[in-house]
Parts: structure tokens; sequence; C-alpha cells
């Protein structure tokens, strides 16, 4: 049986409603966009490196709760951290998002990002989730197409 | 049963009792989250009857050969099966032939066939064809590919804030210019039934040929194609209580007879040489290779099961449906209802203030409730709306008012959720 307060849990809520860092940079050295065409999610990921580190981030974009959380959620993440940390995230955030329900989340490591582990139990929503993800990877990598789910 | 509303009380009370209805359709008994099955995803798909699932089944159990070639009894009994299917399609449709009924994979192969070989023969570069702003993304796109193909322009007829048709917006598009115009008979995302004898009228009257995708009419109740006096109308048998994989174009014979063919392959021709090969008459010109037999079979089997149906009482239950979810929707202060045509079919799109679609989907599916989200293969309609997307209840005559009321309160759920 799924459980939907596992889904959308009072942090998933809050940060979709109060969306962090739903801003554009005034001096952004990297930037993404990604799509997720089932839902119609849109994410704009703009970053400002000083040297290696991720001195400012935010996003816009619109979407469904888990997609908008899951940004806003991101940003507030990987703030600060070297391109290599945020990296490390990066993999440890999708193998959270790609693990069997139940498997047990390393909390210590991933903080409030654990709360996105409630998707697992919805197949169809884990791409919501997972797609600010990847638009920040194909940030930091300067993909320079736009990231799809598809 | 649900009532009939506002029937004369001097007319006989029409026969339809939803709930014998319902027993006729396995899937319906089932559960969904441990809840009984709401399934208001119509316009996506239908549930079969025992009927069609049964005629299935015996095909592959008792006639199963393939048509049109074998001199052996069994071949003889297929392909009298198939083309018993193809009169049933075309009673349903009130076409003048058979010859005017080619079986497809679906509406939207029918749409690209008519593009793919009307655009080849008939349109060149200035040419327009004309759709409307309420189109599938099945019934833009071939044309979009042809029409960049051959150098000719996609025109758009557009609507106004309630998901109507301008129609004098439409008429002032037409010119001599316009070889085809392409329209949805009910818009899938939004409900709205158009004019289709209008349409046809005013297009004929610039010589332009039309199609009609007729995917979410023809579960709605059968076609007449020649009152609509339409070129070419398209169905899908899954949409219909059919099987999917199979669907009908309907073109007159005049029209199918100007047609190149679109595939080439077996059963499509006369005579072939490496020098010259000569094609076989409408239909099998467009039917190259084997068909979608037992599809064929189980659409005609779904086809019976329709007309066995009084077309007067649930067309008047389905009315009643959508007035039910119109008013008990429309109620809620939080949800926005998206296409309010004054004429429409039972479908009710929506958005639930602040909540995305596909959260409301997750949630109201929690409940057993089954509805589409998202954009409904209608991403300009939702452009036009303002809206990344919408929750779409469609009803089919197997739908109850219990029905309604399941989803009514699932979506207040969603808000609780949401209130956090």
């Amino acid at each position: 049986m799924t459980d939907l307060s596992d889904l959308y849990q009072q942090l998933i809520v809050d940060h979709n409603r109060a969306p962090r860092n739903f801003k554009k940079l005034a001096h952004p050295t990297r930037e993404a966009e990604g799509a997720n065409p089932l839902c119609g999610d849109q994410i704009k990921l703009e970053v400002e490196l000083a040297g290696d580190r991720i001195a400012d981030i935010g996003f816009q974009g619109s979407g469904c709760a888990i997609s908008q959380a899951s940004a806003s959620l991101l940003t507030g993440a990987v703030q600060g951290k070297s391109t290599a940390d945020a990296q490390e995230l990066f993999r440890q955030v999708h193998a959270m998002l790609t693990s069997a329900p139940g498997t047990p989340v390393d909390t210590a490591r991933l903080g409030k990002l654990a709360a996105l582990a409630g998707v697992r139990q919805f197949p169809v929503r884990v791409k919501c989730a997972s797609l600010p993800w990847h638009t920040l990877r194909a940030a930091l990598e300067s993909a320079a197409e736009p990231v799809s789910t598809e | 049963m649900t009532s009939v509303r506002h029937a004369p009380p001097s007319v006989p009370r029409p026969t339809f009792d939803v709930e014998q209805v319902r027993r006729d359709f396995p899937l319906l008994q089932t559960t969904v989250r441990g809840k009984p099955l709401v399934y208001l995803d119509n316009a996506a798909t239908s549930q079969k009857p025992r009927s069609v699932i049964a005629r299935t089944e015996q095909y592959y159990a008792t006639e199963n050969a393939n048509v049109h070639r074998g001199v052996y009894e069994l071949s003889e009994r297929a392909t009298a099966a198939y083309e018993d299917a193809r009169e049933k399609a075309r009673g349903f449709l009130n076409a003048a032939s058979t010859r005017e009924i080619v079986f497809v994979r679906g509406t939207t192969e029918a749409i690209n066939l008519v593009a793919s070989s009307f655009g080849r023969k008939e349109l060149q570069a200035g040419d327009e064809v004309l759709v409307t702003a309420m189109e599938h993304h099945s019934n833009i796109v071939p044309w979009q590919l042809i029409c960049a193909e051959r150098g000719a322009v996609l025109r758009v007829a557009p609507m106004n804030k309630r998901g109507e048709l301008l129609v004098e917006d439409f008429a002032r598009l037409l010119s001599s210019k316009t070889k085809l115009v392409a329209t949805a008979h009910v818009s899938n995302s939004l409900g709205t039934i158009n004019p289709i004898a209008e349409i046809v009228r005013l297009a004929h009257a610039k010589g332009a040929a039309v199609l009609v995708d007729g995917a979410q009419a023809a579960p709605h109740g059968p076609v007449d194609v020649r009152a609509l006096g339409v070129d070419f109308y398209t169905v899908s048998g899954h949409k219909m209580f059919g099987p999917t994989g199979i669907g009908l174009l309907y073109g007159t014979t005049e029209r199918l007879e100007a047609l190149p063919p679109y595939q080439g392959g077996g059963d499509m021709i006369k005579t072939v040489t490496f020098a010259k090969t000569t094609y076989a008459e409408p239909p099998a010109k467009f039917e190259a290779g084997t068909p979608n037999i037992a599809g064929a079979i189980g659409l005609g089997a779904a086809i019976d099961y329709l007309r066995g149906l009084d077309w007067e009482a649930v067309q008047a239950h389905e009315r009643d449906l959508l007035t039910y979810a119109t008013e008990r929707l429309g109620a809620l202060p939080e949800v926005e209802l998206v296409g309010t045509a004054a004429h429409k079919a039972s479908v009710v799109s929506f958005t639930v203030r602040g909540v995305h679609a596909h959260d409301v989907g997750t949630i109201v599916d929690q409940e057993g409730v089954a509805i589409r989200t998202g954009h409904h293969c209608t991403q300009p309609v939702m452009d036009f709306f303002g809206v990344p997307a919408t929750a779409r209840a469609s009803f089919a005559f197997y739908n109850t008012r219990a029905d309604v009321d399941a989803l009514v309160s699932a979506v207040q759920k969603v808000t609780r959720v949401f209130a956090g």
C-alpha cells in the first residue's frame, strides 16, 4: 500500500508553496533547462561559479509540487559546494530515487533531501523529482541542449 | 439508474439501465488500491465489454488464418469475418459502401494516411491546410510534416475562451488556396462539439476537402458521415469499446479512388512486375500487408454492442453526467473548469488552484479514481488557456453519478493534502 503522506510530506508541500532560491541570477556562469514532457514540468537552473565553488544558484520554472520542491531543495543543498561535491550529491540523490521502496536512506548525508524518498512508491513520479538534478548536472557540464526526461 | 432529466411525460421512458450495462464490462468490477475502480479516463481509452473480449478469443480459437489469400476453408472463414466487420463499420458510420471503409491502426494512422496521400497529390507550394485551435497533436503534426514537404501553409482557426470555434474567423481563413480542412468532431481536452455540417458547407463552398477526426465522437453515438457531408472521417476502435490497434478511415469513393496509395506491400496490388505495378481498388489499396484481423473483428463486436443500446437514453444519461459533474466540480471554490462550450460531450477538464494537475492525478488515484492529467496531446490548447496542464474526467455511458461523487471527494482530498 502506497502512502500519500510519504510523497507529499510537509517539507515538500512547504517548498512547493514557498520555493527557495526561485530567482534569476544577475551574473550566471552556467545554466541549463530541463523539461518533463509527461507533466509539463519546466526548470531553468542558473549557477554562478566562483572558481570551482557554487557561489549562487537560482531556479525558475513551473510544474508539479514534486519537481518544484525538488528544485528548491536542490538549490539549498548545493549552495556553496564544490562542483565535485555537487556531482557526488547528484549521484546519491539519483541512487536514492531509483532504489526500491523501503531501501534505507542515508539521512545523515542527504539531510532534507531524504524527504524526496517517498517518490519511490510512485514510479511515474520519479522523473518529476529527478528532473532538477539532471538539469543541475547539465548546467555543471554545460550541456548545450535542453535536458529532457523522455 | 440515473434518471433522465426533463423527459416529457408523454414520451415513453427510454430504456437504459446503467447497472446492467456495467455488468457487461469485467474491468469495471475490479478494485484499485483497495477501492472500487472509478474509471473516468474514457477519452484516453475505453473499457471493453465481455462480448468484444469473447469475440476476439473466438477468432483466435476457431477462425485464425490470413485474409484474402488462402483458398482453404479456414482462410475463407477469417476473410468473411473480417469483411463482415467492415460492413458493421459501414453501418455505424452510415457510409454508402464498404469500399469507403479502410481499416487502419487508429485515428493517428488514418490522418497520416490522408496527409501523406492527399498531400502528395493535391498540395502545391502556397496551398493551405486549415485546422482548428483545439486539435489533438495527431491532427496537427501530420499536416505540419506534409506542408513542410510540399511548401504549403498550415493555418489555424481560433476559438473563444469557452473553447468554441469562432466560425466567422474560420470562414474568413478559407480561400481558394485552402485545399483541406482538418478538424476534430469533439475536442479531446475540452469536450467541445464542433459544428461539422456548417464547417463542411463553408469548406466545400471554397472547394476544400474536409477531414474530421471523430475519435472522441464515435464513443458517444453512431455517426452519419453522409449527413455530415465529410470527405474523410476517422475513428479509433479502442476509444469506442473495441480493441487497440484498429481504427477506421472513411473516405468517399470519389476521394479514395483519387488518392495514391499510402504504404506499398501485399494485398494492395492488382499486378506486380519489376517494370510496373498496378494497384487494387479501395479499400484494399490502402491496406498493405496483413491487417489487424482480430482487431477488426473485435471492433465489429464493439459496434454490435453499441448498436444494441438505446442511444436516445444513453445520450440523455451522458448529458446528465456532464451536467452533474459540471455543477459539482464547478461548486468547489478551488476548481476552475477549462472548456465550457455550449455544446459539449461528457468531458470535464479542470484545474485546482495552486496544485499542478499531476499532483491532482496522483492524489485522486489513491481513492481509486482514474483521470487523465497533463496536456492531453493538445499543448496549443493548454497554451491558449495559460495552464501547463489540466485534470480531465471523461465519461462513458457506463459511468454513474456515484463516479462523479467519488471524483469530487477525491478532489477535496487534494485540497486537504496541499493545505498542509
